[in-house]
């Protein structure tokens, strides 16, 4: 193999495609989404959420007090009782529906107002977030009156109040994927998105209004870790279901510990992506490209270790170091860019002390040579090459876009190094010989294994860890199993 | 089995650092070239077919979408091949792709006419002096059922007749059947009989029907001495396709770093739209570089594109449309 061709690829300058933020609609403050209506927003204490491409405010939320907890979720006990219960699967389904039908008719709506709040790629909100999130409320709606049928026997029951609490990387994404399958299951929620990014949550609030979904049947309390905290230690609460990191869902499994109550986890995560040398190459570089930057790496089943074939590991490194020059950093609403801003400065200054580790543990590094906006929070492109097993950076998930590269030599050394971690979310194949991906995949400890693909989402397909990535699945089948009492 | 023509390549400056010793890859037996052709990588169709649709929602504005529709424009291989063809369509179509828009001076004129062999010293005439190219089908065009000394006959024809490229099908049932030495030994002899013109091979993609067999296909055309990798006839019902379109170009990449040749890759069939051309100038931009966004590396071979594109232009420069008939038909 000779020489790169020296051209960067993708060199061609395009002009701003800017997305209209006007289209966002933001109220200057919103109040919480307790029985059907929002609260008064002067009559709680508020916090700014900021954009994190530009550090500038968007709108104040409320912060819910303990009583405002009390409140959500007598509301949603009351719904649960007096109307959700006895609603029948089919007049449910009509809501999960209609829900559907209005996230796909404020779509371009939502992916701004993501964007604002997160600070992804609008392409990313736009392509991925939104319509997946309306397929979550099309999908189990179709399972609301087929519930006899879903495998856990006749006439399953639903669990009743569920506290549900969701991260800041997929804000719309996951509140679909909590509310669907607990609204078709027959269940009512209380819902706590994430601190920094709590607006899709509340516009999706306005969706329900405007479905007419009951009062109570769903409810949105915002806020900081007191406000989960709060939910988690309710007595009312049948069911907690918990998206974040390993390290509070350690606490809530100790504070549920001896309740009545049921509980799901979905964690952390240091996925392995293992490519052997009979991969296709060039999907593979893009496999890996959006296993690890999708999201800007804000992606608990990212593939943030990459486990490379020795015999290919030069030629891998040196194509992934030049697609990961061409790659589109900067103001998340243009259109063309591919990854944008880190959601917030706690989550930056977690990536840059991982990242020191890296350098100082003597890993070679490859930072993408694109310019950084000055305002906001910003992380350029990573790839640490010469990682060993033993190096923090392959061991402890970073969450940002950071890429550790390792090598194997033989199948089963691809299979012990990939396990060979607490973690067990998901894990990716490459290889154009099924027989090899089977063998491996049925070795390897984890919930999701893709093969010649990655970060690949179906309402269909169940998703979740083993380990200390958690447990109970969402998606699919399996996913109603966790709002059902069976 | 021949010898792949050996092309010393001199220091290029449109951007990509020459090895020392290059040349093409010689090919030896058809032993050595199935063992070639064996090591390349598959490719995921799914995955190939993702990018591709990923790439497409890029979006150009302003001064990048002008610019990338005077270069698209540049970049036209203006074609007829119709059985109804007569020197005069084809002196209409040179006239109009001398200058595409005769109201405005600056509008860019297309990089080529392509017509079947009769009519290519007609062009020649019609054309001299502008710069446009004169391109020919030939080898059989478009089905490549023809000995190879009909063939070759085909081409020298046209080659005297003036011919600036030739644009030629591989025997895809050659390739079908396995018998890939075939394929390339056609190949090396249309080269040797082009002379000083550009050969451009024509795959058919949608008659190998994998895009493994793209691949390949690419590869052997590249090793047998192409100047251009193209993707249709566009008389083979579906003709260029992103994905394809996309996989041609990773062999264009993949081959220029271990040759130092540059092979320039022509979509042609079924692309009539501006927007269809600009998702295919980014594939180049992004999967490529910037070295191949030239007329001496990329080809659209259309005949309504063009009016779009110059539509697409003057909207951009004035912020109006005009009516389609401010544009000649042909």
């Amino acid at each position: 193999m000779s020489e790169d061709v020296t051209s960067p690829l993708g060199s061609m300058v395009y002009d701003p495609a800017p997305e209209s933020a006007s289209v966002a609609h933001l109220r200057p403050s919103y109040g919480l989404f307790i029985d059907g209506e929002f609260t008064d927003p002067d009559s709680h204490t508020s916090f700014e959420t900021v954009n994190p491409a530009t550090e500038e405010p968007l709108a104040r939320v409320a912060q819910a007090s303990s009583e405002d907890v009390d409140r959500a979720v007598a509301s949603a006990r009351h719904a649960y009782e007096k109307v959700w219960s006895k609603t029948s699967g089919a007049e449910r389904a009509k809501y999960l529906f209609r829900i559907a039908r209005l996230i796909q008719e404020r779509a371009r709506e939502l992916a701004v107002v993501e964007t604002l709040d997160n600070g992804k790629a609008i392409r990313e909100s736009r392509d991925i977030d939104i319509p997946l999130a309306a397929a979550h409320f099309f999908y189990y709606a179709g399972w609301a009156d087929k519930l006899n049928y879903a495998g856990f026997g006749a006439n399953p029951q639903p669990l009743g109040v569920a506290g549900q609490i969701i991260p800041w990387n997929f804000p719309l994404l996951m509140a679909a994927w909590k509310l669907a399958p607990a609204l078709a299951a027959g269940n009512t929620c209380v819902l706590k998105p994430a601190e920094t990014t709590p607006l899709t949550a509340l516009v999706l609030a306005e969706i329900l209004q405007q479905a007419e979904l009951p009062p109570g049947v769903v409810n949105i309390v915002t806020g900081d870790g007191t406000v989960g905290a709060a939910l988690v230690e309710h007595p009312d609460v049948n069911k907690i279901a918990f998206t974040g990191s390993t390290e509070v869902g350690r606490l809530i499994q100790q504070r549920v510990a001896g309740s009545h109550k049921h509980l799901t986890l979905e964690l952390g995560g240091k996925g392995a992506n293992i490519v052997f040398e009979d991969a296709p190459v060039d999907e593979m570089i893009e496999g890996i490209i959006d296993g690890i930057f999708f999201n800007q790496g804000h992606v608990c089943c990212a593939g943030s270790r990459l486990l490379v074939q020795e015999t290919i590991a030069d030629e891998v490194l040196r194509r992934l170091v030049r697609r990961v020059d061409q790659l589109r950093v900067g103001d998340p609403m243009d259109k063309n860019t591919d990854v944008g801003a880190i959601n917030s400065a706690a989550q930056l200054a977690r990536i840059e002390e991982l990242t020191q580790y890296g350098e100082s543990e003597g890993a070679t590094r490859y930072t993408s040579s694109c310019v950084l906006p000055d305002k906001g929070y910003w992380f350029a492109p990573t790839i640490f090459a010469d990682v060993s097993q033993s190096h923090r950076i392959a061991r402890e998930e970073i969450f940002g876009p950071v890429l550790s590269v390792l090598t194997f030599r033989t199948p089963e050394e691809a299979v012990a190094k990939a396990n060979n971690s607490n973690y067990g979310l998901a894990c990716g194949v490459w290889s154009e010989k099924g027989s090899r991906t089977l063998w491996v995949a049925e070795r390897l400890r984890a919930g999701v294994i893709w093969a010649n693909t990655y970060n690949r989402f179906d309402p269909t397909s169940p998703f979740g860890g083993v380990r200390e990535s958690g447990f109970g699945r969402e998606g699919g089948r399996h996913g109603l199993e966790a709002y059902l009492d069976v | 089995m021949s010898i792949a023509p050996l092309r010393l390549v001199t220091a290029d400056e449109r951007g990509v650092r020459v090895p020392a010793s290059a040349s093409r890859p010689v090919v030896e037996s058809e032993t050595q070239l199935r063992a070639l052709l064996g090591g390349l990588s598959g490719v995921d169709a799914v995955g190939a077919e993702a990018r591709a649709a990923k790439l497409a929602t890029r979006s150009l504005k302003r001064s990048t979408k002008l610019a990338a529709l005077n270069l698209a424009i540049s970049m036209v291989d203006l074609t007829t091949l119709e059985g109804a063809d007569t020197p005069g369509r084809v002196t209409s179509l040179c006239t109009k792709a001398r200058r595409p828009d005769p109201s405005d001076d600056s509008a860019p004129s297309a990089a080529a006419v392509c017509v079947y062999p009769d009519l290519v010293e007609h062009a020649k005439h019609v054309l001299e002096g502008s710069g446009v190219k004169v391109a020919s089908v030939a080898t059989a065009f478009p089905s490549g059922r023809a000995s190879l000394n009909v063939k070759l006959l085909d081409v020298r024809d046209a080659v005297s007749a003036g011919a600036d490229e030739i644009d030629m099908v591989i025997d895809r049932g050659a390739f079908l059947s396995g018998r890939i030495g075939q394929v390339f030994d056609e190949i090396v002899a249309v080269k040797a009989n082009c002379g000083p013109a550009h050969l451009k091979v024509i795959l058919e993609t949608v008659e190998l029907a994998t895009y493994d067999n793209v691949r390949r296909a690419s590869w052997i055309a590249m090793l047998g001495g192409a100047d251009f990798i193209k993707t249709s006839t566009g008389k083979a019902g579906v003709s260029a396709t992103l994905p394809n379109a996309l996989v041609m170009l990773e062999a264009v990449r993949d081959f220029a770093e271990v040759s130092g040749d540059l092979v320039g890759v022509k979509v042609a069939g079924g692309i009539r739209t501006s927007k269809d051309a600009l998702r295919y100038l980014v594939l180049v931009n992004e999967t490529v570089g910037e070295s191949w966004l030239t007329a001496d590396l990329f080809r659209f071979g259309a005949s309504s594109l063009l009016n779009d594109l110059l539509m697409q232009r003057r909207k951009q420069r004035t912020g109006a449309y005009v009516r389609p008939d401010e544009f000649s038909g042909d």
